[in-house]
């Protein structure tokens, strides 16, 4: 089975002292030992997460570019170190292009309403993919709507792979944006974004990347990749909820009208005129979450001391492993067969709804998702209403994975099928 | 029992993998759509009501084991009740599939039915549970303007 990543720089991952990082991992479950594997939705917390955050509460917590008083001055700081400590981990080239949001989908709204609103127009297209999660379809249909600009979809192979042949001829001169997955988090498909990206530009369009299932698996330079704009969630990445980033080209960012309006935005407010303040603060209106950018910058940290290359070898092992286990179910049907793709598998088995599969799985401290994985197109175009989701992070273990195998065959032992 | 074997009894089993009264009922003169928007299920109910009193009951449509055993179960318990009846029995089994207390519910008039109430220890399933319920409610009170949902 493919696999996404690079060989092993250096030593690999030792998931013991790792595992030793994240306090909740040794929790139990409905007396068993928690075997998390519902990553995709959202990722468990290492201690210098938690400990960022509580330090932060106990020795610095103030509003920030307001006070002159000492706590004022470093949440202030500490905020601002945030922001540098995203922009070396995606590479931007300015601190600038940073824009902290609440996550993924604030994102892609904030892109679809600032950039989109008053770049489209009637005719124009854009164009997205089948695989979307519903963070990438709603808030561009909602721009489509206010501007007149048409919505394109690229469709999805039965194996779970975009149809790039399909693609270009979607992509025209009237494509203005291009906004797609860069890691399916529904079947675990690894989008071939570069050559999406250079294909877009090649027609004048720009493109958003949805990076929030591909960013804490795989060493991500958003120079190199070339994108727009990227959006992701500090809460998939071992950080808080609450946070996430939007990544935007300078000079596009420049050129986009506030998304928001309010305090911290503004550089002079009168009710004749209001100017506004350059990016990223343009689209930081209000209090913005201190505590969460300040965690967010502690996961990256983590993520980085690990090392991304380590992380993806790790996880690509893992895959493969996973994939043998279940491909073993003899009643078991994986979903999504991509060439290349990440360590989240989904699966469904003929006479046992997944949520059903969810609950008994649970019964046994295995914790997986089950339903459409807010990806109902992608559903429909499958043929399945739902499936069920094992969804792979850098502490996961292969006795963790024999647990899952155990625990689906228990399933199939209560149903009888 | 465990609460997994109380969940998934042999008698919620068999409806679900055998559903009574499944698919479309030609002689319908109710219908109404349920969806539960978190998981996607969804499913539609058929009545055939003469003179006050619901003549059948079909169901149709893709959901989990305890959505389609709950179906099934109703589309039996409800065949030749009056509209009132059927109503007071709503009721019964909304408070037993969404109550909290064990003790003060009133399961004796509830039959086979009440070996549904052991997705009681599984809060995020009640709904599964509710769902064939509400739609079956909307269908008869023919409030049907818009898809009934478990988010009401
Ligand atoms: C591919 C993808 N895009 C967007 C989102 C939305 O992220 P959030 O809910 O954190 O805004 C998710 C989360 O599930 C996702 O997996």
């Amino acid at each position: 089975m493919g696999v996404v990543t690079t060989k092993p720089a250096c030593l690999p991952l030792d998931v013991g002292r790792i595992r030793h990082d994240f306090p909740i991992l040794s929790a139990q479950v409905h007396g068993h030992p928690l075997v998390y594997l519902d990553n995709a939705a959202t990722s468990q917390k290492p201690s210098v997460v938690l400990d960022a955050l509580h330090a932060y509460y106990t020795q610095s917590n103030s509003n920030i570019n307001r006070g002159v008083h000492a706590l004022g001055e470093r949440a202030t700081e500490a905020y601002a170190k945030a922001r540098d400590v995203v922009q070396l981990f995606l590479n931007a080239q300015s601190v600038g292009e940073i824009v902290f949001t609440r996550g993924t989908t604030e994102a892609i709204n904030l892109v679809a309403q600032a950039y989109g609103a008053s770049h489209l127009k009637v005719g124009d297209r854009v164009l997205i993919s089948q695989m979307e999660h519903h963070s990438n379809i709603v808030p561009w249909q909602m721009v489509c709507q206010q501007t007149g600009a048409g919505l394109d979809v690229i469709p999805v192979s039965d194996d779970g792979e975009l149809m790039m042949g399909r693609f270009e001829s979607q992509l025209t001169d009237r494509t203005k944006i291009v906004a797609i997955a860069h890691i399916s988090n529904a079947i675990g498909t690894v989008n071939p974004v570069s050559k999406i990206i250079q294909a877009a530009h090649a027609n004048g369009a720009v493109v958003l990347l949805d990076a929030a299932q591909s960013i804490s698996h795989m060493a991500i330079d958003v120079q190199s990749l070339d994108c727009d704009f990227l959006a992701f969630s500090g809460h998939k990445t071992y950080g808080p909820t609450g946070i996430g980033v939007l990544y935007g080209k300078a000079a596009l960012l420049a050129d986009m009208t506030p998304y928001q309006g309010g305090g911290g935005m503004i550089r002079s407010v009168g009710f004749d005129q209001t100017t506004y303040r350059d990016p990223p603060d343009r689209f930081e209106a209000g209090t913005p979450n201190i505590a969460g950018a300040i965690g967010l910058a502690a996961a990256i940290g983590y993520m980085n001391q690990v090392g991304l290359p380590r992380i993806s070898a790790y996880e690509a092992d893992l895959l493969d492993y996973a994939l043998q286990g279940l491909e073993s179910v003899e009643k078991l049907r994986l979903i999504g067969r991509a060439s290349n793709r990440a360590a989240s598998v989904s699966f469904v088995i003929d006479g046992i709804h997944p949520h059903d599969i969810g609950t008994i799985l649970d019964d046994e401290g295995v914790a997986i998702r089950a339903g459409h994985h807010c990806a109902q197109p992608l559903m429909s175009r499958l043929g399945i209403p739902a499936t069920a989701r094992a969804s792979i992070a850098m502490y996961n273990t292969k006795h963790e994975v024999d647990a899952l195998v155990r625990a689906i065959q228990r399933a199939i032992e209560v149903f009888g099928v | 029992m465990t609460d997994l074997a109380e969940l998934y009894q042999d008698i919620i089993l068999d409806h679900s993998k055998q559903p009574r009264n499944f698919g479309e009922l030609s002689e319908a003169n109710r219908h109404a759509d349920g969806y539960n928007p978190l998981c996607g299920d969804h499913i539609e109910v058929w009545i055939r009501i003469d003179d006050d009193h619901v003549g059948k009951v079909h169901f149709s449509g893709s959901a989990c084991a305890i959505c389609t055993a709950s179906a099934s179960m109703m589309s039996q318990a409800l065949q030749g009740k009056s509209h009132e009846e059927s109503g007071v029995l709503f009721e019964q089994m909304r408070q037993m599939l969404a109550g909290t207390g064990d003790g003060d519910i009133d399961q004796s008039g509830l039959g086979k039915l009440a070996a549904l109430g052991g997705v009681r220890r599984y809060p995020m399933r009640v709904k599964c549970a509710t769902l064939p319920w509400h739609t079956f409610k909307a269908a008869l009170d023919e409030n049907t303007g818009q898809p009934v949902t478990t988010e009401q």
